[in-house]
């Protein structure tokens, strides 16, 4: 009874920086700053009928065809290549200058041409992908550096638009075939 | 002279705490608010490919997400172990797809639908069919910006 008579006596706020710093931690734990990466890719727009497109003016050796089958095996330039080569082997190809009778004539009109199989397992896919993203990102790299002296992702937006002009990036995929299941 | 003395042979006052909760409690908020807590249940296996030329997905709220995996084990009972397409909570169907596109659209201003991106979230050991499918799904529904979601690659 004494006490009431006291008065309401101020709560004691010293503990409220723990409180706080045990719910900051717990948030801290929580929180996940995962950034979302991948590769980055544009689909063809469909063609407005189905008509068969006519690559006859696109020659041959223009073409670096990578195929990959059901077993995750790659057939590039139709012969067998194991996928730690295939960087190299794009490279060799796009940079060819006409150097190479059989091979591109100039970086420009150098086209990839990718097709897969319904069986290609996504992480071979992927792999392919990267490797042949990293082959135009080393090439583009070599000649920025010749150029400006500085990497391609250092670059000005106009700097990078006449590097990505010397070195455009031509993948394309065909449509997917059903051979084995 | 004299006056100046006098401040020096003051014992240092030490260092109030009084405003340590506000700071704590500031960056307490920041957090809060920082903290997005995952809005969909993944349903599918989601072990994403390694790759090393990744960039990084821009602009969150422009993105849509499909997920594609073979369902969780605890899923395995009743939907079976073949890859399906998750969109927001559920299993569908190649034939959903242009109609989450739309939806996606619809919920975005007008102006920013040609910036839209749709990441494909893909388990690694997915077979490339049912991806192919939903890549020509997309075409057909004019989105043609995508990203294949992959983890950096450890050097």
């Amino acid at each position: 009874m004494a006490r009431r008579a006291k008065g309401a006596s101020e709560i004691n706020a010293g503990s409220m920086a723990d409180i706080a710093f045990l719910l900051l931690i717990f948030f801290l734990v929580t929180t996940t700053m995962d950034v979302d990466t991948g590769l980055a890719r544009k689909l063809p727009p469909m063609p407005e009928e189905e008509i068969e497109q006519d690559d006859s003016q696109i020659k041959a050796k223009n073409i670096y065809v990578v195929l990959i089958n059901s077993n995750n095996q790659l057939l590039v330039e139709n012969e067998f290549l194991d996928i730690s080569q295939l960087r190299a082997g794009a490279k060799t190809f796009i940079n060819n200058n006409g150097r190479d009778p059989e091979s591109s004539d100039n970086p420009q009109k150098a086209i990839i041409s990718l097709q897969n199989d319904r069986g290609t397992s996504y992480e071979t896919y992927i792999q392919v992908q990267n490797e042949l993203a990293a082959a135009y990102r080393e090439l583009r790299d070599a000649s920025s550096m010749k150029k400006f002296g500085l990497m391609y992702s250092d670059l000005s937006k106009r700097q990078q638009k006449e590097v990505r002009k010397e070195y455009p990036q031509k993948i394309s995929e065909a449509e997917p075939k059903n051979i084995g299941k | 002279m004299s006056k100046f003395k006098k401040d020096n042979n003051k014992d240092t006052p030490g260092i109030s705490t009084a405003s340590l909760p506000d700071i704590v409690f500031m960056l307490l908020f920041f957090f809060m608010v920082t903290t997005v807590m995952r809005e969909t249940t993944i349903m599918v296996k989601q072990s994403l490919p390694q790759a090393s030329e990744i960039q990084k997905l821009e602009k969150k709220s422009l993105v849509s997400y499909i997920y594609i995996g073979s369902p969780v084990e605890r899923m395995q009972t009743t939907y079976g172990t073949k890859a399906r397409i998750q969109l927001n909570d559920a299993f569908a169907t190649v034939d959903d797809i242009p109609q989450y596109i739309t939806a996606e659209r619809a919920a975005r201003d007008e102006k920013e639908v040609p910036f839209m991106t749709t990441s494909i979230k893909v388990d690694k050991d997915t077979k490339m069919g049912i991806v192919t499918d939903v890549k020509q799904e997309l075409r057909k529904a004019n989105a043609l910006k995508i990203n294949y979601s992959t983890r950096k690659a450890v050097q």
